[in-house]
């Protein structure tokens, strides 16, 4: 029985894109304001988990094609590939490197490796979240 | 190379990472597993031979100065329990070629073990209490999956048992550090070390001494904190089983020996009197169960709660000899029990049964197996020139310079019941009328036999050569008697 969504789906097409946006805010604003990879991800995560209620699994996994297990690995090697950076300079593990950097349209920014490791962390909660419910949702 | 203290932990997450990429191709998980492994296992001796030349190699991550970042240091005794768990861990994987089964190796199964390994090595090397937590999250949590894996009815149910009282003993860690932070206002183990000498106040000190014995205790199951491990144990399949055995317990043990060896100096005719009476009951409390089973697994489960109370006795009574007994002991026990475990594996595939009643008569198709089985037992009862022997000396000879005298007494006794049990599986299952067995084919008994044979081997080796290990065990023995060394290294001059 499939009851006519038409309201749900229309609102969470034009909610999904706020969410994300605001997600990839929250992920950016970690280093001088509340925010960072955690709450980034989780955010982003439940943008997704928005297309799962209003659309199905499979429609949800048609239009975003990622593996979430392959996700959650990429992720881990994003964090402790920019922790290992270290190793080659033979500094101890973990030592953060920032700079200045005249950008495009954004003017001068710090540019910072913990941003790096943050992106792992981002990708890992989304990963392990987006894991869990699929994993949940698709058993039958 | 600074951070070539952290090779033993970064090498096995590492590949774990790259192993979660291709979970279905078992060939090359079993590669990359063995790979990885192997190069852990270059790395820890190559660390060994860094801090036997040196002294203990400590870092602080990310270049902040000591008490603030977190600390990372190895010193004898971690550096050995490092290498010797990385050794068990190849030879668990090896083992698993021919047991697990594709269906198990083929979710996760070798990730979940590196990602164990890189708990365990982390915890055994971290110099920050939190992150002490934190490394023994990560080996829980991938043990979780171990114990989980296959979901068989038995492993469901004890999984629940197991994920519960670990994570209640998980958040009275958290509590306990708290406390231990409020009191103190520092997490660095060398500086926690010292503050705790200024501030004078043994009262609450002694409480939180005790609640981490309480913590420790949970995961190394110490006398009446031990009733979830023996059903639990008995679930997973006895790869994980023998992983499990040999090493989470030692986690918790190794713990207890740190705090108490490293913190909680100031009150020891109450804390580590508490901890030598709890240490000597755990061993009734193991004895009495490793003689009531006819269940093979059990019986050696029960053996893994023996040797706990016999180390943290060597520990509890700070003389030198107790505590280099306890390191050898320690290290004898993770690779006998290995060992053990494994052997009564290929027992329990060859019979199909791990009941000892339905077994007999094995030593005619299998001699080399029987008279192994009989090398490993003598060796954890202690048998003079085989491996639990040097250990267990030495941890009585501390007990008599220490007077505890119905202690001692209480340990050489239970060597007794410790041989009778193991004694009791060779004698039903190797002797007798022989029964019916279904024999393996030779391909599967060599797989799962040959790396049970050389790890019984390498636990002689340690045995008959311990004149040669006793430098590395005094060393070892000398960091938990002078914390001042331990100290020195992290804070630097201070």
């Amino acid at each position: 029985m499939k009851t006519n969504d038409v309201i749900l789906q229309t609102t969470t097409n034009l909610v999904f894109f706020i969410i994300i946006l605001f997600s990839i805010h929250i992920f950016f604003a970690g280093h001088y304001a509340p925010g960072g990879g955690f709450v980034g991800g989780l955010l982003t995560a439940s943008g997704i988990v928005l297309l799962l209620l209003a659309y199905d699994i499979k429609t949800v996994t048609t239009a975003l094609p990622i593996n979430y297990t392959v996700m959650t690995a990429i992720g881990l090697l994003i964090a402790l590939g920019t922790a290992a950076g270290s190793i080659i300079f033979d500094v101890p593990f973990f030592t953060h490197a920032f700079d200045y950097f005249d950008l495009p349209l954004l003017g001068k920014q710090s540019l910072h490796t913990a941003m790096l490791f943050d992106t792992g962390v981002y990708l890992v909660v989304v990963g392990v979240t987006m894991t869990i419910i699929q994993s949940i949702g698709d058993d039958d | 190379m600074t951070n070539l203290l952290l090779f033993p932990i970064l090498l096995p997450f590492f590949f774990a990472m790259i192993l979660m990429l291709f979970p279905k191709k078992i060939l090359a998980q079993r590669i990359l597993a063995l790979f990885a492994l192997g190069s852990t296992l270059i790395a820890s001796v190559t660390l060994l031979i860094k801090v036997k030349t040196d002294g203990i190699q400590a870092i602080t991550l990310g270049s902040w100065p000591a008490p603030f970042g977190i600390s990372m240091v190895s010193d004898m005794l971690s550096i050995l329990l490092v290498l010797s768990s990385t050794v068990i861990a190849i030879f668990v994987v090896w083992y698993s070629f021919s047991s697990i089964g594709k269906e198990r190796e083929s979710f996760f199964y070798y990730p979940g073990i590196l990602f164990m390994l890189t708990g365990v090595n982390g915890a055994f090397t971290t110099g920050d209490i939190f992150n002490m937590f934190v490394f023994f999250e990560v080996l829980l949590m991938s043990s979780y999956l171990l114990i989980v894996l296959g979901g068989e009815k038995v492993q469901l149910r004890e999984s629940i048992k197991y994920i519960l009282v670990n994570i209640i003993s998980s958040a009275l860690f958290v509590v306990t550090v708290a406390y231990l932070y409020s009191v103190v206002g520092t997490l660095n183990m060398a500086d926690i070390s010292v503050k705790i000498t200024q501030i004078d106040q043994p009262g609450i000190i002694t409480v939180i001494a005790v609640l981490f014995l309480l913590v420790f205790g949970l995961k190394g199951a110490i006398f009446p904190l031990f009733f979830w491990l023996p059903s639990s144990y008995a679930a997973p399949p006895i790869p994980v089983l023998a992983l499990f055995g040999a090493l989470l317990t030692k986690v918790g043990v190794y713990a207890i020996m740190r705090t108490y060896t490293l913190f909680f100096t100031l009150d020891q005719s109450f804390t580590h009197e508490l901890l030598m009476i709890l240490s000597i009951l755990t061993i009734v409390a193991g004895c009495i169960g490793a003689l009531a089973y006819f269940d093979v697994k059990k019986i050696i489960i029960y053996n893994i709660i023996i040797a706990v109370g016999v180390i943290l006795f060597g520990a509890s009574q700070m003389n030198e000899a107790a505590l280099m007994g306890s390191v050898f002991y320690l290290i004898h026990d993770i690779l006998i029990k290995g060992a053990l475990f494994m052997l009564i594996g290929v027992i329990i595939a060859i019979t199909g049964t791990s009941d000892l009643r339905k077994m007999g008569g094995l030593i005619k198709s299998y001699p080399m197996l029987g008279w192994t089985y009989l090398i490993a037992a003598f060796g954890l009862a202690g048998i003079p020139p085989l491996s639990g022997f040097v250990g267990k000396l030495l941890i009585i000879q501390g007990g008599f310079e220490a007077e505890n005298l119905w202690g001692s007494i209480f340990i050489l006794a239970s060597s007794l019941v410790v041989l009778l049990s193991v004694m009791r599986i060779f004698i039903y299952a190797f002797w007798g009328e022989p029964i019916e067995i279904t024999p393996l084919s030779k391909r599967h008994y060599r797989g799962l036999f040959t790396p049970a044979l050389i790890l019984v081997g390498i636990s002689v080796l340690y045995g008959v050569g311990s004149e040669w290990l006793v430098p590395y065990m005094s060393d070892a023995a000398n960091v938990m008697l002078n914390p001042s060394q331990y100290i020195q290294a992290v804070l630097g001059g201070a």
